[in-house]
């Protein structure tokens, strides 16, 4: 049982629309994939299915090695969800939503796990303040702190640097990494590319409801024809991969 | 899930709104100030001309002023449930390994909670205006248990706008027929004195079979009838609310 994530043909549609049209992927323990796609392609809906908020139609998938449609307990065990709107209590303080966390998710030591986290995510300064007077940044970094609570094995992060500053985004990035480094599994959506050729192992495209490429950045780059060699050698960027299998018009799949 | 785990978990989200209600004491307060207001107009402008049979006019329209207070405070359980659904919480409490129950449980009780010191509070005024009971032990626990079930069924029933409403208008619009419904009933003036058919509906609706019972236990008098009448209106409306407050839980966020 290598794979931490392991979907396949799941289906999810809304009346006559599949937003999900047989979605294969598989995430191996302690990598970081990244699911790209243009706005509407489905990307939080796969991500709510694998944390047990949505229902597939069909297919199967299983996180952490727990079915989540069988087992959702056990995978709500294994996982943590950071969405796209950052979820914190703002009359708690920082230290509060962290406490909190830490008891629902039974643990013993709670003060010192969110003292830590605090620490980790620079929020000891603020750690005492109600969370209404954090800035974008902050919420975000408390949100994805609150997410770490328990150690949980598999991280969803949809779009978790969406509206944020450029050094939050940064910010963000380095706790992705250190993250994998720490063999946690992390799936990453994003609208991004260059957030995804920065933090992914792999690199998963998302389109009208299908994968429709999946692999490593140099593999993904292998798609386009070689650099041509010319005075000045360029390797062509993610975008580029991106907009070349997706068709340049940038059809979002509605 | 055992049970233990969803008293455990519920106890924690208690603690975690109450906290919200002490840190916006103005929610309790404002829940108190609007039934004192009529409390003032009524005893003190318009009861001289109406004519309740000997009785203090305070002690008559106490009753029927508890009610109103519970209706609007419930109001701001529906506003808190709403901000856990729209900044996504909810979603975050609900990927987590939570008793199911637990979110709306905390919310429950909370409300119980804030609406009796809110009641507390109007009784107190009540007693400055003259307001006087020679009820005994068992009457006063009488009047807080019926007080508590009538919580209960409003709070459950103020739960469905709280998880569906789309914006905040919404959510607080829905106790308005709620606050309105005491002035059709003998909350204010005796049934006798209305035409026919408004006579019929004031009669036969829960709140006048409610305010008759606390008027009776308050002052002593047999409460007859009116005492089992009032208990099943509320057990009735409770089974009811919960029922649906829980099926659009399951709708809503799944």
């Amino acid at each position: 049982m290598t794979s931490a994530i392991a979907v396949a043909g799941l289906r999810k549609s809304y009346g006559d629309h599949a937003v999900l049209d047989g979605v294969d992927l598989d995430v191996p323990r302690g990598t970081v994939l990244a699911l790209l796609g243009s706005n509407g392609a489905g990307k939080t809906t796969v991500v709510r299915i694998l944390s047990t908020l949505l229902r597939a139609d069909g297919g199967t998938a299983t996180v952490n090695g727990f079915d989540v449609a069988g087992q959702p307990e056990q995978v709500r065990g294994s996982i943590s969800l950071t969405g796209q709107f950052a979820a914190v209590d703002q009359v708690l303080t920082g230290r509060e939503n962290l406490v909190l966390m830490a008891r629902l998710r039974h643990l013993d030591d709670a003060g010192r796990v969110a003292g830590d986290l605090l620490t980790r995510f620079d929020l000891t300064d603020a750690a005492d303040r109600r969370v209404a007077t954090y800035s974008g940044g902050m919420r975000r970094r408390l949100d994805i702190a609150m997410s770490l609570v328990g150690d949980p094995p598999v991280l969803f992060l949809d779009e978790p640097t969406t509206g944020l500053d450029p050094q939050s985004r940064t910010a963000v990035w380095a706790t992705v990494r250190e993250l994998a480094g720490s063999g946690t599994t992390v799936l990453l959506t994003t609208q991004y590319l260059d957030e995804a050729e920065q933090l992914a192992d792999r690199i998963a495209i998302l389109h009208r409801g299908r994968i429709i490429v999946e692999g490593t950045l140099a593999e993904l780059r292998r798609l386009l024809p070689p650099a041509t060699v010319e005075h000045v050698e360029k390797q062509s960027t993610l975008e580029e991969v991106f907009l070349a299998v997706v068709g340049s018009g940038g059809q979002a799949g509605r | 899930m055992s049970a233990g785990h969803a008293v455990r978990d519920t106890r924690r989200l208690v603690g975690r709104s109450l906290r919200h209600v002490l840190r916006s004491p103005d929610t309790i307060i404002t829940t108190a100030v609007t039934p004192i207001a009529m409390l003032l107009l009524f005893v003190y402008v318009l009861g001289g001309a109406i004519d309740v049979g000997g009785a203090e006019y305070v002690t008559y329209l106490l009753p029927g002023i508890l009610l109103i207070t519970v209706a609007s405070g419930v109001a701001y359980t529906a506003f808190r449930l709403f901000t856990d659904v729209s900044t996504g919480i909810v979603e975050r409490f609900r990927s987590m390994a939570i008793a199911r129950s637990a979110l709306l449980w905390g919310h429950v009780v909370t409300s119980v909670v804030a609406n009796l010191v809110s009641v507390v509070l109007v009784v107190l005024v009540a007693l400055l205006m003259g307001f006087r009971s020679g009820a005994g032990v068992l009457a006063w626990l009488a009047v807080a248990g019926i007080l508590v079930l009538f919580t209960l069924a409003l709070t459950w029933l103020a739960v469905v706008p709280g998880l569906t409403a789309t914006t905040v208008d919404g959510v607080s619009g829905f106790s308005y027929p709620l606050v309105f419904l005491p002035f059709v009933s003998s909350a204010f003036v005796p049934t006798e004195s209305m035409p026919g058919p408004v006579r019929w509906f004031a009669e036969h609706q829960p709140v006048t079979s409610i305010v008759d019972a606390l008027r009776a236990l308050l002052t002593e008098q047999p409460v007859g009838s009116a005492g089992w009448t009032a208990v099943a209106w509320c057990l009735g409306l409770l089974v009811v609310a919960y029922v649906w407050a829980v099926r659009t839980y399951r709708r809503t966020v799944s």
